[in-house]
């Protein structure tokens, strides 16, 4: 194939135990660490592992945000992405709005695979492949572990809840990565250095001519409740007591 | 008034517990008339399994050979064309729904809600996001159909006992045929299913193999406990994807979960907030599962697992 399109989305780091703001109007992100969702850096690794396979020519990644989600592009150009689409929009974007951006994307690049991971590790919605694929009318293989492509088709395994299912899908088609697809390798100095000289456009939401979207009102975000501390018992004596006394053995 | 379709989750044969407990997140919003809709290509059997749960009005078949597989890019436009008259359209957090639901919203150009985990009003839901570490609580506009998913830790399935009517529903639209299934490799247990199962043995990478797992099944077979393992555990290969437990593996609430050799990563402990009691067997006394743990054991795994097992002859 030609193209290969990956969305990139930057998101709250992994690794940051994300805290409420006290008004409930959303969660604390000032001066917190901000990263490629950690399944779309699975995605944009896949891609660039079939393009070096010889089996796609380029890889573009495009991103949705504020002009900082620039640094998830240029990490992206980093790792090996040949040039990067930013869709600047500096407000909040519904997962529908995120899926016709990505639509007209795909409709200018006509991609044979559009590569995303399976949820954002911030709103863990996991929507925008699946909607995507739907408005697009095209195949969608989530929560993927594996593509084998074959000619104008993709064999997809997929991680389930009963264990793997594996479909053929024709091409172009929408994957989504689960964490087993692979391990991204790590950028280096030099390829960051290259990075700043790759193409990266970008376009404002409004050129797109997206039909308004149905927002759903976000209106409180707390704290969930918290489990408290129980006891420590010393054995194992003590455990099966204390579970007999619950009345669960 | 409210009218809820559910959206059935099944093999071809069996009914999937999540469908009950989907049915249980739409009781809660006032008046629903809730209807069941199964796509099969031979729906008899589910339906009559369906037709019992409580609180339903109906059952919807929808027959046809290209849903034997369950393939979103087919049920989806089906559902999309059964949406007229439905004020709500539910799916469970499953792979199943989560894959099919959001196709569904777009084809009705409407935005979805994941993960419903209560409802607030016929159109304000909280549903837990970053890991559930938050808790958000949205509102869909009131113009239009909501579509979910529900998440099923959250509910008990309704009870059984009804007798409501089947009718078969027809859907004319046109199928897809770029996406076909080719074999799904489903572990065999005989152990109770993870997602349903009352009790849970976990195992941690500090089983440190896939024999040493043994100690584990052994455990879960003393108590009759279906057996869970860290996104580590499988990554490791200790246990196949489908045990995985957490944020991307399966969000669980046995009324016991038992904690084995786990450090208790936000990202595992999301998948087991709604737990009864929670047990935690650890050798580091420090480690972030005791600070969830209704009952801790400080100890080396391979010690004491043997000797609880024995314990509970």
């Amino acid at each position: 194939m030609d193209k290969i399109l990956v969305g990139l989305k930057r998101v709250v780091d992994y690794n940051v135990r994300v805290r409420v703001k006290s008004d409930g109007s959303g969660v604390e992100t000032d001066g917190v660490k901000m990263s490629i969702n950690p399944f779309d850096e699975i995605a944009l690794e896949e891609a660039l592992r079939i393009k070096e396979r010889g089996e796609a020519n380029e890889v573009i990644v495009v991103s949705i945000g504020t002009s900082e989600s620039q640094q998830q592009l240029r990490t992206g150009l980093a790792m090996g992405a040949d040039r990067a689409i930013l869709i600047v929009s500096d407000e909040a974007i519904d997962a529908l709005s995120r899926a016709r951006a990505l639509l007209e994307i795909v409709n200018r690049e006509n991609p044979g695979l559009v590569l995303l991971g399976k949820q954002a590790i911030d709103d863990d919605n996991s929507q925008t492949g699946q909607m995507l694929a739907g408005l697009w009318s095209r195949p969608q293989a989530t929560f993927a572990s594996k593509i084998e492509l074959n000619g104008d088709v993709a064999r997809v395994t997929r991680e389930v809840d009963v264990g793997i299912e594996i479909i053929d899908v024709d091409l172009p088609a929408v994957v989504t990565v689960d964490l087993r697809m692979n391990e991204p390798r790590y950028v280096k100095l030099p390829d960051i250095m290259k990075a700043k000289k790759k193409p990266l456009d970008e376009i404002p939401i409004g050129e797109l001519g997206l039909e308004p979207s149905p927002a759903i009102t976000e209106h409180l975000f707390e704290p969930p409740a918290e489990r408290q501390r129980g006891i420590i018992v010393d054995d194992v004596a003590g455990l099966v007591a204390a579970l007999k006394d619950k009345g669960l053995v | 008034m409210a009218k809820v379709l559910v959206i059935a989750e099944h093999d071809g044969q069996i009914l999937n517990p999540s469908t009950a407990k989907c049915v249980a997140c739409a009781t809660e919003i006032d008046a629903a008339d809730i209807d069941v809709a199964v796509f099969a290509d031979s729906a008899a059997g589910v339906a009559a399994k369906a037709a019992q749960l409580k609180s339903i009005s109906r059952v919807l078949t929808v027959e046809n050979d290209a849903n034997k597989d369950a393939q979103s890019a087919v049920i989806a436009p089906q559902v999309a064309a059964l949406a007229d008259g439905y004020s709500h359209i539910f799916g469970p957090s499953t792979t199943f729904g989560k894959d099919l639901m959001p196709r569904v919203a777009a084809l009705l150009g409407v935005n979805q809600i994941s993960d419903i985990m209560s409802v607030e009003g016929t159109h304000t839901f909280k549903r837990p996001i970053y890991a559930g570490n938050v808790v958000l609580t949205v509102e869909a506009p009131a113009d239009q159909t909501v579509v979910a998913t529900v998440r099923a830790a959250s509910y008990s399935a309704v009870d059984e006992g009804n007798n409501a009517p089947i009718e078969a529903a027809e859907c004319d639209v046109d199928l897809p045929s770029h996406s076909r299934f080719v074999e799904l490799q489903a572990g065999s247990s005989d152990r109770p299913d993870l997602q349903t199962a009352a009790k849970v043995v976990s195992g941690g990478r500090a089983l440190a193999s896939a024999e040493n797992f043994d100690l584990i099944y052994k455990l879960a077979d003393k108590l009759g406990a279906g057996v869970g393992a860290t996104r580590a555990a499988v990554d490791a290969g200790y246990v196949p994807n489908e045990m995985q437990v957490g944020q991307t593996g399966k969000i669980i609430a046995p009324e016991l979960y038992v904690a084995i050799g786990i450090s208790g990563a936000i990202q595992h402990l999301t998948g087991i907030k709604d737990a009864g009691t929670i047990v935690a067997i650890n050798k580091d006394e420090e480690a972030p599962i005791f600070e969830v743990a209704d009952i801790g054991l400080v100890g080396d795994l391979f010690n004491v697992v043997p000797e609880l097992t024995d314990a509970l002859d």
